[in-house]
């Protein structure tokens, strides 16, 4: 079992869960994240005060995948986020050790 | 006899003016942080409610009343209470009821006092706030106000602006704007400068805040302005076209100084030339001519937009830049009458560049230093007296956490569905009691973060 999270830019968000749920994935968590690579952030100016915003806006998707889907979860969700511009962001796989369907008590595998 | 026509007028422009300052509570609101939104509108209503029951009281009276020499005071005890104006039908103004009267002024020194408020955004104690706003009123205000708006009548003697120097300045350019920005001043330099000035960001926290109240602003302020004539006429609508197209004026101005020097025109220099355009046309409205507003609407708006910068460079934290768009602003519409003044308008003056040399300029100018000087004087000494007593401005590590949640105990916003909240019932009411009105039914007794429905107390 295996946690691919993603953080990606906001208006891909769309593409990338049609994208995994054509390919079954059937739940996700998502959410509003903010940060910066190297594109860093952007000027905004008020009454001619300009501030240097570090922070871009960006989406954190996780998904809780099993071993044999990994690779394609990665591949798909690269696939469908991409724009070839700065600021794309990044995918990474880190490992589970349990899983727990809270409603019923399945673990591990079946609690996916 | 009652002049029905002006009444109506008269009592639906003193209603405008009156929604300029929730106006001017959304356009502040919207600039300041999250954390500091509710204590930035509070000064504006708190104006409203304390600088309404002194009107009445005795502010009227000095404003009004007759005056005591010199032009500079009205007597204190001739209307105090606003005794005999209620069956007054034949006031100075002529069949307007004395009443009408005194509501429109009312709302004219609500709006200047909670003009200063942008001044000490984010930092002033809301009860040392209270108690200036009472005294600034009282010492400043309200003898400004007989200086400029009273004008002498039949038995009765006005304020030495208005009758012996003849500066016009039709709706408040020196006694509303030119005052509250001298006096913002004055507090912006009492209070000193936010934690962080120049350094952290203080971005505008809700912009179509900021949008609503100028729009607001803009509406009421046809009230304001075009009101000024105390009467339904000719005299109203020229300042009315006058006031629509001098505020335009300035918008494209500040727009355009902005998309030259910044490379962007934003909502908050639309917003902001708005203002700045009202501001100018003010003292100017009933003595230009549609195309001289134009012009001063124009220079109005570039200029305060380059106004705006100087508290970085000088080092003052004018936190909302009331002297950048009012003192400025205030100042440009003043001496912009002895400019651009042509006898063909209502007023029936000519400026320098209609041929009537500096006769009018020099009064404007001199009106304008007057009201100035005098408020910035006695605003800073309020201002030092009251922070060396009670204190005027909050302690450090409340201004970090916040003025809202420390002074008001509330927040703006609840964006966030868990906030590890638990209710509790009201002083001096018991969960018992309370679960007896309560229609959920609920038997614990206690309200837990969510249960919204309950809170009924």
């Amino acid at each position: 079992m295996k946690l691919v999270t993603a953080v990606i830019k906001p208006h891909k968000w769309e593409d990338v869960r049609t994208a995994l749920e054509t390919f079954g994935v059937t739940g996700m968590t998502v959410t509003e994240a903010s940060g910066y690579g190297r594109q860093k952030g952007h000027t905004e100016v008020y009454r001619g005060a300009e501030y240097e915003v570090a922070l871009l806006p960006k989406v954190r998707v996780e998904v809780v995948v099993d071993e044999p889907d990994v690779e394609d979860v990665v591949e798909i969700i690269v696939k469908s986020a991409q724009t070839g511009k700065i600021g794309d962001g990044k995918v990474w796989v880190s490992p589970i050790d349990s899983i727990v369907r809270v409603r019923t008590g399945e673990r591990d595998t079946s609690a996916i | 006899m009652v002049n029905t026509g002006d009444t109506a007028w008269i009592l639906t422009s003193a209603s405008l003016v009156l929604l300029m300052t929730p106006g001017l509570a959304l356009f502040y609101g919207g600039m300041v942080r999250v954390k500091s939104v509710l204590n930035m509108m509070m000064m504006s209503f708190g104006a409203m409610a304390l600088i309404s029951v002194l009107w009445v009281l005795y502010g009227y009276s000095f404003a009004f009343g007759d005056d005591v020499g010199l032009g500079l005071l009205g007597s204190p005890t001739e209307y105090l209470g606003l005794a005999g104006l209620m069956e007054d039908l034949t006031s100075e103004s002529g069949g307007l009821p004395a009443m009408a009267f005194v509501g429109f002024q009312a709302v004219f020194a609500i709006i200047t006092v909670a003009l200063i408020s942008g001044a000490i955004a984010d930092r002033a104690k809301f009860g040392t706030w209270m108690v200036f706003a009472g005294i600034w009123a009282t010492v400043v205000y309200f003898p400004v106000a007989h200086w400029v708006f009273d004008f002498d009548a039949a038995g009765h003697v006005g304020g030495w602006i208005a009758n012996d120097l003849l500066a016009i300045d039709f709706a408040g350019g020196t006694a509303v704007h030119i005052n509250a920005g001298a006096a913002g001043l004055a507090l912006a330099l009492v209070l000193g400068k936010r934690r962080g000035f120049g350094k952290e960001p203080m971005r505008p926290h809700n912009l179509p805040l900021v949008m609503l109240g100028a729009g607001l602003l803009w509406f009421g302020w046809f009230g304001f302005n075009a009101g000024s004539a105390v009467a339904a006429d000719n005299t109203a609508a020229v300042a009315w076209v006058n006031t629509l197209v001098a505020t335009a004026a300035a918008a494209l101005g500040w727009l355009a100084t902005e998309r030259v020097r910044d490379g962007h025109a934003t909502s908050l220099g639309a917003a902001s030339g708005v203002v700045a355009g009202l501001v100018a046309i003010t003292p100017a409205c009933s003595a230009l001519s549609p195309v001289g507003s134009i012009v001063l609407g124009l220079v109005a708006g570039a200029l305060c937009a380059l106004a705006v910068g100087l508290k970085y460079r000088l080092g003052y934290d004018d936190s909302l830049d009331v002297v950048g768009v009012h003192l400025v602003g205030g100042l440009v519409g003043t001496l912009g009458v002895g400019f651009l003044a042509t006898a063909a308008a209502p007023a029936g003056v000519d400026g320098l560049l209609y041929g009537g040399g500096v006769d009018q300029l020099w009064r404007q100018a001199v009106g304008a230093v007057a009201v100035l000087a005098f408020s910035f004087v006695v605003t800073l000494a309020i201002g030092i007296l009251l922070q060396r007593t009670v204190g005027f401005r909050i302690d450090e590590e409340d201004e970090v956490t916040g003025i809202d949640l420390v002074i008001h105990a509330e927040t703006g916003y609840d964006l966030h569905a868990a906030q590890g909240a638990t209710n509790r019932p009201p002083t001096g009411v018991t969960p018992v009691a309370r679960e007896a009105t309560s229609s959920t039914g609920s038997s614990t007794g206690s309200n837990t973060s969510g249960s919204k429905g309950s809170v009924s107390a």
